[in-house]
This record gives structure tokens, sequence and C-alpha cells, in this order.
């Protein structure tokens, strides 16, 4: 099944991603009205929060190029070593910039 | 459960603390947003219907993948099943936060989550780790990043031109740098470190083996599971709060 990126069509499109996105958004919340918070799902759920992050930025860095691995690898070197996002995130972009120029 | 009581109450002055707090990374966003709406354009969308999909949709990722399979038709089903895949990690950023959004009415709460995106998750989550409730920066950060994404995508729909090559000035790097300066400053326990390591594995190897896009739910599940087994020794005070409710 297709629709023509006619102005219409278009205008559905976006309708159908909208509503594929808001049931992401409201899925996970709407699942767990129903599910009773023991302490082993509370457990469950925050270990789960800050994995969603490494599952996000360590296949980041096996896909991208030497300016990701830099800008992730000073990330990490600068929040431990300060304990301030801002600066790290600074200068994690400003290693990809760099390593980018110069390779 | 018949009596609902919803004890948190949104604090509209701590709102505005987090709009302004998210103000520096929502400018990487606003770039970010140009480079969507020049990227459209180059696809065929036309400037207001670029916009129209970055106020509804507001998920730039899914969003850069849609237009990849823009031509003068576009198959639906694909679609959907890439705009799901790639968003399906708000099925658990959502979940994650129930603890928080089950003390607010079921109008806020959803209200609220139509703002939620990896930015402003990852602070509230942060701080819940932490022990701080804070749905505030799902208001107030969701809001300066919706802004932001907005301002970004109508810059690079007319004047795309000025940001060829985000890449090369590193933007594409501002959401990972984020998202992994967020993981590091939270807490740190032997038990996060396994979840985190079994979180990396999984994760990788449903990127180089299972279908694109299904690596952050499976790793994050993956290391989701080390916390059900492997309960902190200290009793934890929200726990305590859901099994008397």
């Amino acid at each position: 099944m297709t629709i023509e990126t006619t102005t219409a069509g278009v205008l559905a499109l976006i309708a159908i991603m909208t509503v594929v996105t808001l049931a992401t958004r409201f899925g996970g919340v709407f699942i767990m009205s129903f599910v009773r918070i023991s302490p082993r799902i509370e457990s469950f759920i925050n270990t789960m929060a800050s994995s969603v992050l490494i599952a996000i930025v360590v296949p980041m860095a096996f896909a991208g190029d030497l300016g990701a691995i830099a800008a992730l690898s000073v990330t990490t070197v600068t929040m431990l070593a300060l304990r301030k996002p801002l600066p790290a995130i600074a200068a994690g972009i400003a290693a990809a910039g760099l390593v980018r120029y110069l390779t | 459960m018949s009596v609902a009581s919803y004890s948190y109450q949104i604090q509209p002055q701590r709102v505005r603390q987090e709009f302004v707090r998210l103000l520096p990374i929502s400018l990487f966003v606003v770039a970010f947003g140009a480079a969507f709406g020049l990227a459209a354009t180059q696809k065929g969308l036309l400037p207001l219907e670029a916009l129209l999909m970055s106020t509804t949709v507001f998920a730039g990722a899914s969003q850069f993948a849609a237009t990849d399979m823009w031509g003068s038709e576009v198959s639906i089903l694909p679609l959907i099943a890439v705009v799901f895949a790639i968003n399906s990690r708000h099925l658990l950023m959502g979940a994650s936060l129930y603890p928080m959004l089950k003390d607010v009415p079921p109008a806020k709460r959803y209200g609220l989550l139509l703002l939620l995106t990896d930015a402003n998750w990852a602070v509230s989550a942060q701080d819940y780790q932490n022990g701080k409730r804070n749905l505030e920066v799902i208001l107030g950060g969701g809001l300066v990043l919706w802004l932001a994404w907005l301002v970004g995508t109508w810059l690079g729909v007319y004047f795309g031109g000025l940001l060829q090559n985000p890449k090369s000035l590193g933007l594409d790097m501002v959401l990972g740098c984020f998202l992994l300066a967020m993981a590091l400053g939270g807490k740190k326990s032997p038990r996060v470190l396994v979840a985190w390591a079994v979180a990396a594995l999984a994760s990788l190897a449903a990127w180089k083996w299972l279908p694109p896009n299904t690596h952050v739910v499976v790793g994050a599940l993956a290391g989701g599971v080390i916390g059900y087994f492997w309960l902190d020794k200290k009793p934890v005070s929200a726990a305590a709060e859901g099994d008397a409710a």
C-alpha cells in the first residue's frame, strides 16, 4: 500500500507518523498503569532507564567514524573529571569537529 | 484504586527554571533541526510540510528516516515500521517515568508525554535516580526543545545552504554526547555497571544481527533484566511508596 505525495497525501503521511509516534509516547505509561509496581519492577525500570542511554550510545560509537569515537571518548573523560554535563558535551562536539577537520 | 490521589504538583516556577536549564542544549537542537529542514526540502517536501511534520511528530531521528523513504509515493507499512522502531524507545522512557507520572492526573500525564523526548527524559530520569522528582523538566525542557526544533526546521527549509555540512562541525554528535554525559552523571553501583555492560553487549548484538532500529529497545530491556533479578540492598523509598499505595 502506498500514498502519493500530493498535498493531501503528505498530510496523511504526517498524520500517520504523528499517531505512531504518539502511540510510543503514550504506550509505555499506559501499559504501566496496569502493572503493580513491586520493588522488583521498580528495580527493573530504574536499571532499564539508564540502560536506554547505553543502548543508544554504544552502537553509535561502533557505527560512527573516528570523529564520533573522539566525541564520545572526550565527553566521557571530561564528564568523569569535571562532573559537569555542559563542558563535557561541548568538549565532545569540539573533538568531533577537530578530528574530522584533521582527517 | 478507585480513590485516586495525585500528590505531584507541577510548579510553574520550576517549569521556567527547567526551560532555561535546557536552553543551551536546545541551541544545538536548532542546528539539528536546520539539518532536517534542509534534508526534507532536498527530498521534495515543501517547507510548510516539513514544518508541520516537525510540529506534530517532534522526533528527529524518525523524521530523517521518513524523508529518506520519500518519493512520488511512500509505502505506508514500511513507514509505520521504521517510525515505530526508531521511536519505540519512548515506550521504555515513558514506563521509566511512571512512578512519578502516576501521581499526576491522567489528562496532565498524557499532556506531559506529548513533549517527551530524549534530552528532557534523560534529565528527569537522572534526577529520579538521585532521589529528585522532576516532571517540570519534561514540560519546561520539552517546550524549549520543541520550539528549538521548529525554529531549526524553519531555518533549514529557508536558509538550509547556511549549514550544508553539520557533520563537519560535530553537530551530529550532540545527542550522543548529551545522553552519555547524563548516563555518567548518574548513580554508579556494581549492579548498574553490570547492567550497562549487558545493555551494551545486547544492543551491539541487536545492531549487528537484528532488524535495523531495534537495538535500543533490546539493549535497554536486557539491562533492565539485571535490575529485575539483582535488587539494590537498601530499600528504595519510591518502591516503598508504591507498596503503600
